[in-house]
């Protein structure tokens, strides 16, 4: 125990200052009142869905809740049934497989709800969904992005997004519209 | 030879690791695959192709692991019906991979009590086949329907079903888990995977070289590095090309560097599954650290796209060995530090000890691998086997135990950790000098194939490349050890608590991405 709280104490505090909203990434206008918006941005509940992602964004949704990023500490946290939850961040593409899943988390969610999508499949089908000419991005297995099964609100590009990134999502998603 | 039977005719295969490649009617694929297996081998990967182009009706592949190297084998299917004998007799992994070469292809191994469907739910219908030529990629079969799957159910006095998922109730990847149990016991466990499956292997038919080895390093992300390398191996052996030295010496730093992170991780999170939320914040500092040089040094914090077929796309700079090799002392200081607190917590202890227990003679019946398998007293580490350059020059000791509990798994995890610790600083110290990054390569042969594997942090990663008359990609498969890893889970829930569950699955830390494709 003694070593275990002097590491505690020679670890000291680690947590930056988290990102500002960075309203590029919100893809539909801000819906909620800033009544509403207020009690989110101090206590967030927050439910991931993996819809079919590689895994890579899992690991930095993993790491904001390291102690550099301490998502926990703005407020927010995960939780574990989309009915606790105010906001769903979702990963992947789509997969056709993981539809019925997506939709009935979402409708599980209860108003007023938010999505942010995470990653470069979330938010455009990414590497594993074939884009034609014809503007189709879907096949036998992906539905591509998010936004073609559930409504989003804020997308955050890159593979994966860095957790400064995503945390920016988060943020943008409950702040109100500049 | 790696093997010896009298209809086998095996060809090497030229790349960084030992291979051959022969072919086989269907009638001796048991008798050779009981030949492996009676001589310590296992199975490393089973998949099909469409070969109708070609004049010929359909192929399975199986690739098979014994002490010399890889044996892959060839076998042409008789057109009507096109099937095969069931080897899941003589290997046990080789069930699922079966039933989801039947659902992708429509072969099957005929005899096989088991021929559920695996990979397909709804999203396209039964007796259509995605990896064949002729399957239309067109989301026109779109039902949404309810998939139907026959559970095994257990019956008895008291006995219920809890399911989970596929959302799970952390941030983890899709899949389902279907417990039988009594009061808190866990009697029968069953999992149900395909969620998150995307089409890998078809995207990968319109891809070219270049490309490809993009979409292979997101087979599963976490193994970004070993899918990368694998990928390019392949590449590299069907070209019969051999990249510069640096960029092998760069290779491996990347991978350790992966097998540090991801250990790293995992370790925080079997604190935090006992309850030790201490261990997942003192362990995720020590990861950050990991990745934000990787971002510093090479662009990328998990080194995604570094790797490319002929060689690597970085190089590593001044300053940057100096700060590798200050990270390793600080890692090393830092993890010897938490290890002691770890063994020394008698609660982490209690609940690590005797959890999730995979009995070595187990492991071996059912082919468990990797990391999870080296923890079970299977001694398998294709760096110290088959040590491709540079692990030819840098020794690699394996790490292994007897135990197979939860314990052994993070005895297994700490052991490695140090030892990628030290590999790279031996890679660091001897990495080879030079200013080519990669030799180039655009095209490969027609009507080729060539194969990599490589030991990435939870087990081999192998990928299989098939070529057509022009040279083009007309089949990848990538290959996840969770394959073999996923069923011994299963064995190794049961007889636990429910609540202990969560922490036995983070032991193995198995890929669904991997698996699903």
């Amino acid at each position: 125990m003694y070593q275990l709280l002097k590491q505690i104490i020679k670890t000291g505090i680690k947590t930056e200052a988290a990102p500002l909203p960075d309203e590029s990434m919100r893809v539909e206008p801000q819906r909620l009142q800033q009544e509403i918006l207020q009690l989110f941005g101090s206590a967030l509940n927050i439910r991931h869905v993996d819809a079919g992602s590689c895994n890579g964004c899992e690991l930095e949704i993993h790491a904001v809740n390291n102690a550099y990023y301490n998502i926990e500490g703005l407020g927010i946290k995960f939780v574990a049934s989309p009915r606790h939850a105010d906001m769903l961040l979702v990963t992947g593409p789509v997969s056709r497989h993981m539809v019925t899943a997506l939709k009935r988390t979402f409708d599980a969610t209860p108003e007023p709800k938010l999505v942010v999508a995470i990653g470069d499949c979330a938010c455009g089908g990414g590497i594993f969904t074939p884009c034609g000419a014809d503007g189709v991005d879907e096949s036998y297995a992906s539905c591509g992005k998010v936004s073609n099964v559930i409504p989003v609100d804020v997308v955050v590009s890159g593979c994966p997004p860095t957790p400064t990134a995503i945390l920016q999502g988060i943020l943008t998603a409950i702040s109100a519209q500049k | 030879m790696p093997i010896t039977h009298p209809n086998l005719h095996l060809k090497k295969l030229p790349g960084a690791i030992p291979a051959w490649q022969g072919e086989i009617t269907p009638d001796d694929l048991q008798p050779i695959c009981q030949n492996v297996r009676d001589g310590g081998g296992r199975l490393v990967a089973l998949w099909g192709s469409d070969v109708r182009a070609e004049g010929k009706c359909f192929a399975l592949h199986v690739a098979l692991v014994n002490e010399k190297g890889l044996i892959c084998l060839n076998v042409l299917l008789p057109a009507e019906p096109p099937n095969y004998p069931d080897i899941s007799g003589i290997f046990p992994a080789a069930n699922r991979m079966q039933r989801a070469t039947y659902d992708l292809l429509g072969i099957a191994a005929h005899e096989s009590q088991d021929q559920r469907k695996w990979l397909r739910h709804a999203a396209w219908p039964g007796g259509s086949f995605p990896l064949r030529k002729d399957f239309v990629n067109d989301p026109l079969f779109n039902p949404y329907e309810l998939d139907a799957y026959p559970f095994v159910q257990v019956e008895g006095v008291g006995v219920h079903e809890i399911a989970v998922g596929p959302v799970h109730a952390g941030i983890i990847e899709s899949g389902h888990f279907r417990f039988s149990v009594v009061g808190e016991k866990v009697l029968r466990l069953e999992e149900r995977f395909g969620y998150t499956h995307k089409g890998i292997e078809k995207r990968f038919e319109s891809l070219n070289v270049q490309q490809a080895a993009k979409l292979a390093g997101r087979v599963s992300g976490d193994s970004t590095v070993a899918y990368a390398w694998a990928y390019a191996m392949a590449a590299e052996s069907i070209a019969a090309v051999t990249p510069p030295d640096r960029a092998l010496w760069l290779r491996a730093l990347f991978l350790e560097r992966e097998r540090i992170a991801n250990h790293l991780g995992d370790l925080g999170y079997l604190g935090n599954d006992v309850a030790l939320s201490f261990g997942f914040a003192q362990f995720w500092i020590l990861k950050e650290q990991v990745l934000r040089n990787n971002a510093a040094l090479f662009g990328h914090r998990y080194s995604m796209d570094k790797i490319i077929p002929g060689g690597v796309a970085v190089d590593l700079v001044e300053p940057g060995q100096q700060t590798l090799i200050e990270e390793c002392a600080m890692l090393e200081r830092e993890v010897s530090l938490l290890r002691g607190i770890y063994d020394e917590h008698a609660g982490v202890q209690d609940r690590f000890i005797g959890a999730g227990r995979v009995e070595p003679k187990l492991a071996a019946q059912l082919g468990l691998c990797g990391l999870a398998g080296r923890a079970s007293a299977q001694s398998w580490d294709a760096r110290v086997q088959f040590p491709c350059a540079p692990y030819d020059k840098l020794d690699v000791q394996m790490a292994t135990y007897r135990n197979g509990d939860v314990a052994a798994r993070v005895i297994v995890r700490f052991d490695e950790l140090f030892e990628s610790l030290r590999l790279q600083r031996e890679i660091l110290a001897h990495l080879a000098q030079g200013d080519t990054l990669s030799v180039p390569l655009a095209n490969l042969p027609v009507n080729s194939f060539g194969v990599g594997m490589v030991e990435g942090c939870r087990g081999e990663v192998l990928v299989a490349i098939h070529t057509d008359v022009r040279g083009k990609l007309t089949r990848v498969h990538p290959h996840d050890p969770s394959w073999q890893n996923w069923p011994v889970l299963e064995h190794a829930a049961m007889g636990n608590i429910v609540p202990d569950f969560p922490l036995i699955n983070k032991s193995f830390n198995l890929s669904y991405s991997g698996q699903d494709l």
